[in-house]
């Protein structure tokens, strides 16, 4: 080289374009890149630059060194002052401006004044040399592209000025390189002609020959050494350069976010991002790859073992290490063979190579199997630092969602399942207790008033809401959380969400109406067993008492009424069994022991009093009354004497009650029971010990009387009972079927959450190391 | 957290090799080299039958003043080898296991390429700046 003497000023200029042009800092400059921008900046014409590459020496070496990249400069000076391009003339003319670049100069201004800011996406933050201000270069470029011989509409694309529509003009003339490669296996000067096809690159027809220009550019780009083609970039394409610049960008990213600010890094990404992805492939691009490789695999579908894509690639000529990377990039699931877009992500990489770009780090966006296929990278924002995990060995990750960078396209469905499922599944579970309460009042409802099944949880609920906030308290919370986003199919699951939305009458109304149909009609039950409430068997008792009917001998006055709830309590469920299973029973035991739940007092009489409203809609529930009562009665020890006392306050309170329910009665809504409720209410005030079953035997005589189909007979209330037991244990039996699918349901999903979370373990990266 | 990373073949000889620069390597190396030793005879003593049920961590083969050498082998007798610093007292079992779990998967996926050719040094970029996280934590 000759000897290059340069000014103070221009060695610094020259040192500062050097820097920016020495992406990797390796003190020698690729001849693409910056290099290329920067002397298309220039606005030469191709030949001088192209001269320019040869007289300096670059063509020779394959790159471009610090003198070398000197004396490009100092050349491009003295082309641009208008004197003949001579290796003399380096020294020999004086007073050389500094070689202009219109967009160099720029850039250099803007990073000198924005060290490290990207204010602009004109401006990456650098460290050092790095992120190029791709808005600039495209800018020039567009201009430029005007010389560029795109044999395509590259140039219509990028007159729009659009950045991002630049890139793509490149990876179009890709194709064209791997003939040059073969056609042009000699150095030579810029233009070459079109030789035929190179051996294995054949495919590739001869209309994307395009101008010779475009074509001879590309030619350079093989591996330096054997081939001084780098001079030919004179006509690659600013897209080319432009191309270079954004793989640079992503590359640099991964470094800039080293030593920038993470900001600045941030934007960088989002500048490249917002380019539209230089790696992307374009439609072009893709068919050729989809040919090759169907040529190889030509089921689209299969896969290409690795041993053939190897001996494909290996055609290429780059070197095993970088095909190696190219592996690692492109084979996206780790499993040794290559899909369809796997393979064009790898056939992508390697044609980038090929045109001189450096191989990133990390898969970009583009080229991720699942995104392949996707025009729009720019959404997918997230920056190649994200794709890069792709690369990874673990389970490649999309990187579709910012937030799970290490989650690949194996992992969207399951993900999305696992997450949807896991965070659903679990409330329903929570909400069965409470649902199962509901249940069963619906279904006592169900078994004693199909049509009414609103009223007897109308009232139950004023007492519900004291006891099921006992169990509300656990859904209110469950839920809540759950009733949001839960929508299971099953449809007890929407009764917890109301039941925790709001501990109303309407709300339990609502949710539990519709099971009211859910249960189907109870199986006969398999024989008259007291349920759970206590070892007293209830069913005994009554068929005890009813023998003794109104005998107001109570055949066992089993447990002291404790309290006046207490001893109500058995009234209501003593009723209630027409209505309600397992609480009736429950309650029924109550008289004659302390109720194991008060709860289930409270608002047995008022489901009592609710089924004495209802009953007296229904013909069978009226039936049932009658039964009732008198056992209740029975049972009560001062059922007989209270009867008496009490049938009379009770007809009258019924007898107010009644017209209020018949008047209601055909509505099964909250409203009737209501007030029928109060009253009773009001009565059991007064009469604290009163027998409940008076008071519900005076109802249904109302009823009963209001119903005269259904006579008042001590055979006839034997049945109803007998008739109210069987459908209890009816009713019983579906809840409990109910109660055992519910807790399978809810061990399956434990299971499954279990296993969810172990292989999110497993897949999880292990950040913590 | 580790101090220096090895890869190990069959033939017993280095396949990979890293160890932070800031420390004498030849050191680690010879660290790793005698490790070998104890690696072999605690693979022998599994005896024959067991190469199946051979675990693949070997745990802490031996402790110096300080640092300590885990060893790791896979089913083809490839030897991963792992020098911690013993000031580092955090470093639980579980997660040197974590580590050799990674190593391995890497090693995997190194395997994986067609371009790799068994018994070449290991130049795959994703293995080193897998290794690189792995030494580059706590140190």
């Amino acid at each position: 080289m000759e000897g290059l003497t340069l000014s103070d000023a221009e060695q610094k200029y020259y040192s500062d374009l050097f820097s920016y042009c020495d992406i990797e800092s390796t003190k020698k400059v690729a001849a693409n890149g910056r290099v290329l921008e920067l002397f298309r900046a220039a606005q030469l014409p191709n030949d001088v630059v192209l001269q320019i590459m040869e007289l300096c020496g670059a063509t020779r070496l394959g790159y471009f060194g610090r003198s070398q990249f000197y004396i490009a400069l100092k050349l491009v000076a003295v082309a641009q002052s208008g004197f003949p391009l001579r290796v003399e003339s380096i020294n020999t003319v004086k007073d050389l401006p500094l070689p202009r670049f219109v967009a160099s100069k720029n850039e250099q201004e803007s990073r000198h004044a924005a060290s490290y800011s990207s204010d602009s996406e004109n401006q990456g933050s650098y460290s050092g040399v790095i992120p190029p201000p791709p808005g600039r270069g495209q800018v020039k470029k567009g201009s430029v592209s005007h010389d560029t011989v795109q044999p395509r509409t590259s140039a219509d694309q990028q007159e729009p000025a659009s950045p991002v529509v630049s890139p793509q003009q490149s990876p179009p003339t890709s194709p064209h390189t791997w003939r040059k490669h073969s056609r042009h296996p000699s150095g030579g000067n810029s233009e070459r002609p079109l030789a035929g096809p190179g051996p294995f690159w054949s495919p590739f027809g001869e209309a994307q020959s395009g101008s010779s220009a475009g074509d001879a550019v590309w030619s350079g780009h093989s591996p330096p050494p054997p081939q001084e083609t780098w001079v030919s970039f004179a006509d690659t394409p600013p897209t080319s350069t432009l191309l270079t610049m954004h793989p640079a960008s992503v590359q640099d990213q991964t470094t800039v976010r080293t030593v920038a600010s993470a900001t600045t890094a941030n934007e960088i990404r989002r500048q490249s991002s917002s380019y539209d992805d230089p790696w992307k492939i374009t439609d072009e691009q893709r068919q050729y790859y989809v040919n090759q490789f169907k040529t190889i695999q030509p089921d689209l579908n299969g896969f290409i073992p690795g041993s053939a894509a190897k001996e494909f690639f290996t055609k290429s000529k780059l070197p095993i290490l970088e095909l190696s990377h190219i592996w690692e990039l492109s084979d996206f699931d780790k499993d040794g063979a290559l899909t369809l877009d796997e393979f064009c992500a790898a056939f992508h990489l390697v044609v980038a190579r090929k045109n001189g770009y450096d191989l990133p780090e990390k898969l970009p966006e583009s080229l991720m199997p699942k995104l392949i296929d996707l025009e729009d990278s720019a959404d997918v924002g997230d920056q190649p630092g994200e794709v890069g995990y792709s690369g990874s060995p673990a389970e490649a990750p999309p990187s579709k969602s910012p937030s799970m960078p290490s989650l690949n396209q194996t992992w969207p469905e399951l993900n999305q399942s696992s997450e949807d499922t896991a965070i659903v599944h679990p409330v329903p579970i929570r909400m069965t207790p409470s649902k199962i309460h509901m249940q069963e009042m619906e279904l006592k409802r169900t078994g004693s008033d199909h049509t009414n099944p609103t009223s007897p949880l109308l009232v139950k609920p004023s007492d519900l809401s004291e006891e099921s906030k006992i169990n509300s308290s656990v859904k209110f919370a469950s839920g809540n959380t759950v009733a949001d986003g839960y929508s299971s199919s099953d449809s007890f699951t929407s009764d917890p969400e109301q039941i925790g939305n709001n501990v109303t009458h309407q709300r339990s109304h609502s949710g539990t109406s519709p099971d009211n149909t859910a249960p189907p009609p109870p199986p006969p039950r398999p024989q008259p067993s007291h349920s759970r409430s206590s070892s007293l068997d209830m069913n005994r008792t009554f068929a005890v008492t009813t023998g003794q009917q109104q005998a107001g001998v109570v055949a066992h006055p089993p447990a002291v009424p404790p309290r006046p709830q207490p001893s109500q309590a058995p009234g209501p469920v003593v009723h209630r069994p027409v209505d309600a299973d397992g609480l009736i029973t429950h309650t029924s035991t109550s008289p004659q022991q302390i109720p194991e739940q008060p709860n289930f007092a409270d608002f047995s009489q008022f489901e009592v009093f609710a089924a004495s409203n209802v009953n007296e809609e229904q013909d069978d529930e009226a039936e049932k009354h009658p039964d009732i009562l008198p056992v209740e009665k029975a049972s009560d020890s001062a059922s007989s004497l209270r009867v008496a006392k009490t049938d009379s306050k009770i007809e009258e309170k019924t007898a107010a009650s009644v017209p209020a329910n018949v008047s209601k009665g055909t509505t099964p809504l909250a409203p009737p029971p209501k007030p029928v409720r109060r009253r009773l209410k009001s009565e059991d005030e007064l009469r604290p010990e009163v027998d409940e079953h008076t008071q519900k035997t005076g109802v249904l005589a109302t009823v009963l009387a209001s119903q005269p189909s259904i006579p008042r007979s001590v055979g006839k209330d034997k049945k109803a009972i007998q008739a109210s037991i069987r459908r209890n244990k009816e009713t019983n039996t579906v809840l409990a079927r109910l109660n055992s699918e519910l807790q399978q349901q809810l061990k399956d999903v434990l299971e499954e959450r279990i296993s969810l979370e172990v292989q999110l373990e497993q897949l999880r990266p292990f950040s913590h190391l | 957290m580790a101090v220096c990373v090895a890869v190990i073949a069959k033939e017993n000889y280095p396949l990979y090799i890293r160890s932070i620069p800031t420390e004498n390597e030849l050191k680690f190396h010879y660290m790793v080299h005698t490790s070998l030793d104890v690696v072999d005879e605690k693979i022998s003593a599994m005896g024959k039958a067991l190469v199946d049920q051979r675990e693949l961590y070997l745990g802490l083969l031996y402790p110096t003043e300080d640092y300590k050498v885990y060893g790791y082998v896979t089913n083809s007798k490839v030897k991963f080898v792992m020098v911690v610093d013993s000031s580092n007292t955090a470093l639980r079992d579980n997660e040197i296991r974590s580590m050799f779990r990674k190593l391995h998967n890497s090693y995997t996926d190194v395997m994986c390429n067609p371009f790799y050719n068994p018994g070449d040094r290991i130049q795959s970029r994703a293995f080193d700046s897998m290794v690189t996280s792995m030494m580059v934590q706590v140190c």
